[in-house]
């Protein structure tokens, strides 16, 4: 039971529940397309990026209560940043979920702020692909690859 | 062991049922002991693959150990023992299905081969520009995929009868879509997304009566009902060891002799001829013409096992348990407040695919998982199957023999559990 508080934390639980800057945004100059084949999770993220800088970040689709949630606190957390340390930060989430699970406290990057309530994924192998999904489909979406980005 | 299920149904002589008792069913399954995060096992994911008995565990391991080598080969007593042991198997299948002969059971890696087997010998010579292949929107990605590949590639149609709400075939619409162009039909006995059991000998009778052959995919059902395939006189029946308490790797394929006989080869090699020379090679005859190559042999005498665990079980007794682990379980499951169930056919087995309202399939997996619940979540490798009903994705517990009323009730509160985490 006590893992599975970590993995659902009230935040996670929160985000999945009422996910924030979901739906189409109209303006976006850049979007792609998450897919995890595994369960048929889905999610498209739009982009606007002006000047290097990610200016608005919006999501839809449908997923587990951990694929969304992170798309969710992914789009809040990237709002504004440039588009090289947004890719910074998915090599810090994703070190975050595929670190040392007996390292729990060691390996929660401060930098990482809201992001770190991920850190129970760690312990269940099998949903680390659920959270970086909206990352792929995200760094899919700043390369403006055409194709789908899948978590395979 | 299987005097042991023998004396079981006897100590219960006298009463109005050869009830099964499922502890001493259990005892011969050694992974069923096991603990997972500190729970029993509650394994639930029979539709995936069912687990082993020590009397199939113990045929892979004297085979190995005792009497292994390479068969239709040698003249010494080890490669006559295997051959002996090999052609024993085949022939416990055959009788399980009732097929008329040997000639009639291919073995082959698992139901789809068995199917890709078909699609690519009988298929490839019968289906041509503008004929149609006859499926459901119920079948397994393997009843699908061979069809749409050799459509592809010879310019035919792929067709798909549907289903309704309830997840039953549209029987009058498959009439319909019986047509001169019709090469064949090719159907699941039982769905592995929905429970459903299709009414495939009618299907038949449907089908020959515009001569179309059918191809019927028993991957769901062999380990839950008889199967008597002169009955059903269907044209090909498939299964895979595996969904039987068998090994991995190995299955059947039955045809009729005519068909069988009229069909080329699927691959070619050892085995599969009767004489080569640069110039011409003349094939073998059914089965042996369809097994080119060394077979995985341990797996199809350790099938050969599993059919004969399955016999002293008795389906009658197999049936009667598993019927009341279904009621139960369909009672149990609709008590849990926002579950709704996919699939409710009229006919069906224990195979349960479901959601919770506001509660992903992933989820359910997850939290169950840390019960010791074992259930598969997804789209089942039936997608057409899962998006008629308008969800991405479901949880799906499945029942096998050695199941128990317990283990549905741990279900029950496995899922209250689930909505006590996430709601
Ligand atoms: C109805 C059905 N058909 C075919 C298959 C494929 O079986 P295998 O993977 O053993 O070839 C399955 C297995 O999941 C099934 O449930």
């Amino acid at each position: 039971m006590s893992d599975l508080r970590d993995l659902y934390q009230e935040v996670i639980l929160d985000h999945g529940r009422n996910p924030r800057n979901f739906g189409k945004l109209e303006s976006a100059n850049r979007r792609a397309e998450g897919y995890n084949p595994l369960c048929g999770d889905r999610f498209t993220i739009y982009l606007f990026v002006d000047e290097g800088i990610v200016r608005d970040i919006r999501f839809e689709g449908s997923g587990c209560a951990i694929a969304l949630a992170s798309a969710s606190m992914m789009s809040e957390d990237l709002k504004g940043r440039s588009e090289k340390d947004a890719e910074k930060r998915f090599g810090q989430f994703h070190a975050l979920l595929t670190g040392d699970p007996s390292d729990r406290e060691g390996a929660a990057d401060p930098a990482l702020g809201k992001l770190a309530v991920f850190s129970g994924v760690r312990e269940f192998p099998v949903r680390v692909k659920c959270a970086t999904l909206p990352w792929h489909a995200f760094e899919a979406a700043l390369k403006e690859e055409r194709e789908t980005a899948t978590t395979e | 062991m299987s005097g042991e299920i023998r004396e079981a149904a006897a100590v219960r002589d006298g009463e109005p049922s050869l009830a099964l008792d499922v502890k001493k069913v259990r005892e011969d399954f050694p992974i069923l002991k096991m603990r997972i995060h500190g729970k029993p096992l509650v394994y639930l994911d029979n539709a995936a693959s069912t687990q082993k008995p020590y009397a199939v565990i113990d045929a892979y391991n004297v085979f190995y150990s005792g009497c292994y080598s390479n068969i239709h080969r040698g003249v010494y007593h080890l490669s006559e023992t295997a051959t002996k042991a090999y052609e024993d198997a085949r022939e416990k299948a055959r009788a399980f299905i009732g097929a008329r002969g040997i000639e009639e059971t291919i073995f082959v890696s698992g139901t789809t081969e068995g199917i890709n087997l078909v699609a690519q010998t009988y298929g490839r010579e019968k289906i041509g520009k503008g004929d149609e292949v006859l499926v459901t929107w119920m079948e397994h990605h393997s009843n699908i995929v061979p069809w749409q590949m050799i459509c592809e590639e010879k310019g035919a149609v792929l067709r798909a009868v549907p289903i309704d709400d309830r997840g039953d075939l549209v029987m009058d619409e498959l009439e319909k879509m019986l047509g001169p162009r019709t090469r064949i039909v090719a159907v699941t006995h039982v769905s592995n997304a929905l429970g459903t059991v299709n009414p495939v000998k009618e299907i038949v009778r449907l089908a020959h009566r515009r001569g179309i052959p059918v191809l019927i995919d028993g991957a769901q059902a062999v380990a839950h009902m008889r199967v008597d395939v002169r009955d059903l006189d269907c044209d090909f029946y498939v299964f895979s060891g595996h969904k039987l308490f068998g090994p991995t790797g190995i299955g059947i394929l039955y045809g009729k002799k005519e068909l069988l006989e009229s069909m080329p080869p699927y691959q070619g090699g050892g085995d599969m001829i009767r004489s080569v020379t640069f110039e011409k090679t003349t094939y073998n005859a059914p089965p042996y013409r369809f097994e080119a190559g060394t077979p995985n042999i341990a797996g199809a005498i350790s099938l050969g096992a599993a059919i004969d665990y399955v016999a002293a079980l008795g389906f009658d007794a197999i049936a009667e348990h598993e019927s009341a682990i279904q009621a139960h379980a369909a009672e149990v499951l609709s008590s849990i407040p926002g579950l709704r169930l996919v699939g409710d056919a009229r006919t069906r087995i224990g195979v349960f695919s479901f959601v919770m309202e506001g509660i992903h399939p992933h989820d359910i997996g997850t939290i169950l998982d840390r019960e010791g619940i074992a259930v598969r979540t997804g789209h089942h490798c039936a997608q057409p199957a899962v998006d008629r009903f308008g969800v991405p994705a479901t949880a799906r517990a499945s029942f096998a023999v050695y199941n128990t009323r317990e283990e549905v009730d741990a279900l029950a509160s496995g899922l209250l559990k689930v909505r006590e985490v996430l709601l």
